[in-house]
């Protein structure tokens, strides 16, 4: 297919709104994710003013809760509310679509030598649904009784019976709608992505040719396939249960004075159905993240990654394995102790493709020449924040230990250090090494030193704590902790990573001026800023429907001669020959 | 002392926005094209030394943690498996921390050491079969150790027997309370089921069926005593929806799930009495009394009640998200001598005297 065959006319509807370019759509994903992590983030400082200064009146809540905030006291019903509701933003809105829709949608054509997606239709519908579902979550703010409220995980019956809590009413109908329409969402985006990057690679990029960005998104796309369906079919089970009065997942209940009809069912199937989905999850939003790290390190370091196939072996371990784990995160739900052994022995397992990584991330740096750019700063940052977080894992994961931490803060800690911080480091890191091929303008590299900086300190200052807290029993998702005295000194800790969130909230801030302000006013960016080996730097700045003008450059090495002995620069891009007599390297 | 805090949080962001306004004055004056957004070698410098600092950082947090809050970790376990979790999470503990702090050492260590400079090149070296071997074969070691142990000890907590021995007692969560009934002089529970809970006008308290005569002489109650080393076999029901019974001082946590009964077991080995002597304990109690006794005199200032003095007793928490108040659903334990147990339990009502 030549450039020619896309060189029809762009109208502002086609070009900007129903664009099928993967570029517009990927700016479009990451506008829309910035917009959602916004939401999610804010949401979050609000609940982390309750901790820590429970119960105490603030204007900010009179100004942003209303009537859910009577004199400015946040109602037990709206703190779990807004943590519900900022997990589900943050897992899926801004972690999966904001990250795996921006950096797939942007780096697979490039990166892989193609025009476009296999299908630039069902891309830009993906989109769209994913624009729709985050308009549905959002519209859920707004109704009567308040937005679903059963935690993240929206564990039947509580989310399954409007007796139970408000937040159960409608906006629970609106989250699993929204839920099931982003469902369709990522399964559309994820076809695409594995269809074209089996079948679009220019000439030359064999699959041990691949950045490994592009192995990551694509090894996530198959997860995506793979696991989603299966919490679609949860959710529609559960919207069954709700509306048409089956028994799935409800058995003898009493509540508000009345015996339900239901008969049979287990909330125990549901968390089966819903870890399948969400333990991959996990691995959805952190492997893009690993897939950017690798890109990144390997380029500012001027090294190549080391151990590329090891890399390339441990992703796809990490994949298989984390379709067999999703029991730990139900070792004490009452199902059988047995079942509790088998995920202990998975689960660990994941630790060996994970310690791999991280000491490969390690040995990249070793002898390097390190160019500490925004992006690189925040990848180290990941690798640091993914062997902090990871680690606890080793104590969750057995599910001997997981019986007294199991849904602790110590929980908390651990999950948002390995896949909220990290990912989210991913996400940023993507961001600044990425933007001059975006928007063909460079972020200032101070404020994202100012941004970096902050943000790290705070990310420790925030999780480190919350391991204490957890490992002292106090229980997550609690509104307040003074209803036992014996939590009494835990409230310091708690004034403290409030104090560290309410900084680092303010440092995304700098993040966002920098993002708007270098769109527009950013210095022009060169060619090839950060003298990057891979293929997307060889397409013009200027975005154009077809990505390369002429003939797709051939590929002749791999992503990784950086700093090649025999070659006069420290990079070697992919599109360059090999020289008389050079050898490319076994891989 | 609230309004201290959120004036301090002000202050500083709008000094932070005021110097990155003055930056931005600074950067602003020259945008043609050129590499100056691009880091350079003064950049690697200082943020390569600022790696090597936030590796001194992470450090300092983790001893400044251990320091001020290391006495809320793990309390003393007080059942008999609980002496056993403790010595394997101390145990998972020590390695975590080797591992971590020897890995951000490396990790933060390169990032400063390897900054980049003018005119140097990266070392090209991108294979090592033999160091890939090794890290992939030292954590297959270590965590196969771990497994083993994590497992056996699993086993032993969860595969525990029907003694005839064991104390028999239901756990019943409801929004947002709990329940505890013992089985009575026959040590097996009643039939039970939330058809039955309207008989007998709510006197029902669990939904015993009062067609079973196993049920008779059950006993059920707001507060749960336990009689120290004997071991209790804990069934756990729901009347509505998920509810955990989270017991931190025993190590001992299940899930309760409506329609199906959940079981967990252990020995307690220390009475609240025991437990209230226990040095730890008395320093912990002290430390939260000065902190309601300061809570209390802002409280009075303000013309309201103060807050009663903390006396420790064994806890048993909701750790599973359901509905409004899930954050003050919980339950006194009592652990004392076989003897007080009894002579408490005598004067408990039993089912049959209840629906009379």
């Amino acid at each position: 297919m030549g450039a020619d065959a896309h060189h029809h006319k762009e109208t502002f509807i086609t070009k900007y709104i129903f664009s099928q370019d993967h570029k517009m759509i990927s700016k479009q994903y990451l506008i829309t994710g910035l917009i959602m992590g916004i939401v999610g983030i804010a949401m979050s400082l609000l609940f982390r003013l309750q901790l820590a200064w429970p119960e105490q009146p603030f204007g900010i809540f009179e100004s942003t809760l209303g009537k859910w905030a009577p004199d400015g006291v946040m109602d037990p019903n709206v703190y779990l509310a807004l943590v519900t509701i900022h997990g589900t933003i943050m897992v899926f809105f801004v972690l999966t679509a904001g990250l795996s829709g921006t950096f797939s949608n942007l780096l697979i054509p490039l990166q892989i030598g193609a025009r476009d997606m296999a299908s630039g239709f069902l891309n830009m519908v993906s989109y769209w649904l994913f624009f729709l579902s985050s308009v549905v979550m959002l519209a859920s703010l707004f109704v009567e009784a308040g937005p679903a409220a059963a935690g993240w995980t929206i564990y039947p019956p509580l989310s399954a019976l409007p007796q139970a809590q408000p937040g159960s009413g409608l906006g629970m109908t609106l989250w699993l709608v929204s839920m099931a329409i982003f469902i369709a969402s990522s399964l559309l985006g994820s076809l695409n992505y594995i269809v074209t990057v089996i079948n679009l690679r220019t000439k030359g990029m064999s699959m041990t040719r691949l950045p490994l960005t592009i192995w990551a998104f694509f090894v996530t796309a198959i997860i995506g396939v793979v696991s989603f369906p299966v919490l679609l079919s949860a959710a529609l089970l559960l919207i069954m249960d709700r509306s048409f009065g089956t028994s799935f997942f409800l058995s003898d209940i009493f509540i508000q004075g009345e015996v339900l009809h239901y008969q049979g069912g287990s909330p125990v199937l549901f968390e089966h159905l819903f870890w399948f989905l969400g333990h991959p999850e996990v691995y959805i939003v952190l492997l893009p993240a690993l897939g950017i790290t690798s890109e990144v390190l390997a380029t500012n370091a001027r090294k190549p990654i080391f151990g590329y196939r090891a890399m390339v072996a441990s992703i796809l371990a990490i994949a298989f394995l984390s379709t067999i784990v999703w029991g730990h995160h139900m070792f004490i739900s009452g199902m059988n102790p047995f079942l509790g052994s088998v995920f202990t022995f998975t689960t660990l397992l994941i630790a060996i493709p994970s310690a791999v990584k991280a000491f490969n991330y390690i040995t990249t740096l070793w002898k390097g020449n390190l160019q500490l750019n925004p992006a690189m700063l925040f990848s180290i940052g990941l690798v640091s924040t993914f062997i902090t977080g990871g680690l606890t894992g080793i104590i969750l994961g057995d599910s001997t230990l997981d019986i007294n931490v199991h849904d602790t803060y110590f929980v908390v800690a651990h999950f948002h250090l390995v896949m909220g911080i990290s990912a989210l480091y991913g996400l940023f890191a993507g961001v600044y090494h990425w933007f001059p091929k975006m928007f063909g303008r460079m972020l200032n590299k101070r404020l994202g030193y100012i941004h970096f900086w902050i943000t790290a300190v705070c990310a420790y200052g925030v999780f480190f704590p919350m391991h204490f807290i957890g490992m002292a029993g106090l229980p997550r998702r609690y509104y307040t902790n003074t209803a036992f005295p014996y939590f009494d000194d835990l409230a310091d800790i708690n004034v403290v990573i409030t104090i560290f969130a309410l900084i680092a909230g303010a440092a995304q801030i700098v993040f966002l001026y920098n993002f708007i302000q270098s769109m527009f006013y950013g210095k022009p960016t060169v060619q090839n800023p950060w003298k990057s080996n891979t293929l997307e730097w060889t397409a013009p700045i200027k975005h154009f429907h077809g990505n390369w003008e002429g003939d797709i450059p051939e590929v002749h090495r791999w992503a990784y001669d950086y700093s090649k002995p025999g070659h006069k620069e420290d990079y070697v891009p992919q599109h360059i020959p090999l020289k008389k007599g050079e050898k490319e390297l076994q891989h | 002392m609230t309004t201290l805090l959120m004036i301090t949080i002000l202050v500083l962001v709008s000094i932070a926005v005021w110097q990155i306004t003055k930056i931005f004055q600074v950067a602003q004056f020259n945008s043609k094209v050129d590499d100056s957004q691009v880091a350079n070698e003064k950049d690697n410098d200082w943020n390569g030394k600022l790696m090597f600092a936030f590796l001194v950082f992470i450090y300092l947090i983790t001893i400044y943690s251990f320091w001020e809050w290391g006495d809320v970790l793990l309390p003393e376990a007080a059942s008999e498996h609980g002496v056993d979790y403790d010595r394997l999470m101390w145990i998972s503990m020590a390695l975590i921390f080797f591992v971590q702090i020897v890995t951000q050492a490396l990790l933060h260590y390169f990032s400063y050491k390897y900054r980049g400079r003018k005119g140097l090149k990266a070392l090209f070296y991108a294979d090592n079969d033999r160091l890939e071997f090794i890290w992939t074969i030292i954590p297959v070691i270590v965590l196969a150790g771990l497994i083993l142990y994590g497992l056996y000890a699993w086993s032993n907590i969860m595969n525990f027997e029907e003694d005839e021995n064991a104390l028999v007692v239901e756990l019943y969560a409801q929004q947002f309370n709990w329940k505890a009934r013992y089985a009575g002089a026959d040590n097996v529970l009643g039939d039970a089921n939330v058809r039955f809970l309207q008989d007998y006008d709510g006197l029902n308290l669990v939904g015993i069926d009062s067609s079973d005569p196993n049920g008779l002489d059950d006993v059920v109650v707001q507060e749960l005593h336990l009689p120290v080393g004997r071991k209790v076999i804990f069934k756990m029901r729901s009347q509505d929806v998920l509810h955990s019974a989270y017991m931190p001082h025993f190590r001992a946590q299940m899930n309760c799930v409506p329609g199906m009964i959940t079981e967990f077991a252990f020995t307690p080995t220390i009475t609240t009495e025991e437990m209230r002597q226990n040095p730890d304990m008395v320093a912990k109690v002290q430390k939260i009394n000065k902190i309601r006794y300061d809570n209390s005199q802002e409280l009075i200032a303000n013309g309201e009640e103060a807050l009663d003095p903390y006396q420790f007793d064994y806890l048993l928490l909701c750790n599973k998200i359901c509905g409004a108040s899930h954050y003050n659903m919980q339950m006194k334990i009592i652990v004392e001598e076989e003897k007080d147990f009894n002579s408490w339990m005598a004067q408990q009502t039993t089912f049959a005297e209840v629906i009379q």
